[in-house]
């Protein structure tokens, strides 16, 4: 598989992202922001974590207007499949690929910590090599992860199985981590070809630096 | 002409920026406070004279770019 990482300026978590994927026997390309197409022999799209224009006005709200983006929402739009992680799940919300929208943590603070989440539904194109009510080890580091959206747009995501992953201790009960809507950490548009989860999988990918759960769930990605 | 533009989260999205406060400014004893909530405030000078346009323009502004509306309401003042 070939996977197209995205820059913008003030991503930090490219090289890490190009690092699991090539550890899992990958190819990647990074595509900086201002390119208005996307390699064409692509796989997959990551939008990778970070600070992309230092989080100004809302996190994700300026970089999807970058020229890339206008690729990547064709290439989503005609089935292609794109990740985003930490910022980049909260550039996809902006963006309209993904429902809902990303708030301040309730606690007003960064958190930055190991923390286990639950599989909640394997039946699209990233999980599908775990297994449902799975607990995973990975890490998060955010300020704005808590996931908002109304009653109505909750049901239509429990309905469709649009919520992919959510916070849990280490038995899988629900555990309020941010303040996120029912304690989700990772939803996916309703055709399942673009995720976005707040967690960072690429940095769990060693069991010296603490979990190498992030191997497991992206391992199914290229699947 | 100048536009000011202020962002809020919806009624009934929890702030927790204000709900902060609200403690601090409980904690140093000021009493009667029944909400607090903590928005934005983005000022524009405009080049145009005609207040309808202006007004068009910047609530276009704000849907796209200066307010997300899934979780925030905005309004404009044009002056």
């Amino acid at each position: 598989m070939k996977v197209a990482v995205l820059r913008f300026p003030g991503t930090n978590c490219e090289f890490d992202t190009q690092y699991a994927f090539e550890k899992l026997g990958h190819e990647t390309e990074l595509v900086w922001h201002e390119s208005d197409t996307l390699p064409s022999d692509i796989d997959m799209v990551v939008v990778p974590g970070g600070f992309s224009y230092g989080d100004y006005l809302r996190s994700g709200a300026i970089a999807r207007f970058s020229p890339v983006m206008k690729a990547v929402t064709k290439y989503a739009n005609e089935g292609g499949k794109v990740l985003g992680i930490c910022n980049g799940f909260q550039i996809l919300t902006e963006a309209g690929l993904l429902p809902g929208a990303l708030k301040r943590n309730n606690n007003l603070h960064f958190i930055s910590k190991h923390q286990t989440l639950r599989v909640e539904n394997t039946d699209n194109a990233f999980l599908n090599q775990c297994e449902r009510g799975e607990v995973l080890n990975i890490p998060i580091a955010h300020a704005d992860g808590n996931y908002y959206i109304d009653d109505e747009g909750l049901e239509n995501l429990e309905a469709n199985g649009q919520i992919l992953v959510r916070y849990c201790d280490e038995d899988g009960n629900r555990v309020v981590v941010n303040g996120s809507v029912t304690s989700i950490a990772g939803v996916c548009n309703e055709k399942k070809n673009v995720f976005g989860l707040m967690p960072h999988p690429e940095r769990a990918l060693e069991s010296i630096l603490g979990s190498e759960d992030g191997m497991k769930m992206l391992k199914g990605f290229g699947a | 002409m100048t536009a000011i533009v202020n962002v809020f989260l919806k009624e009934g999205v929890l702030d927790p920026q204000g709900k902060a406060t609200h403690h601090a400014l409980d904690s140093l004893g000021f009493e009667g406070v029944n909400d607090v909530r903590i928005g934005k405030q983005i000022v524009l000078q405009l080049d145009t004279d005609d207040k309808a346009k202006a007004e068009a323009e910047v609530k276009e502004m704000c849907e796209t770019l200066l307010a997300n509306t899934v979780i925030e309401d905005y309004n404009i003042e044009i002056k």
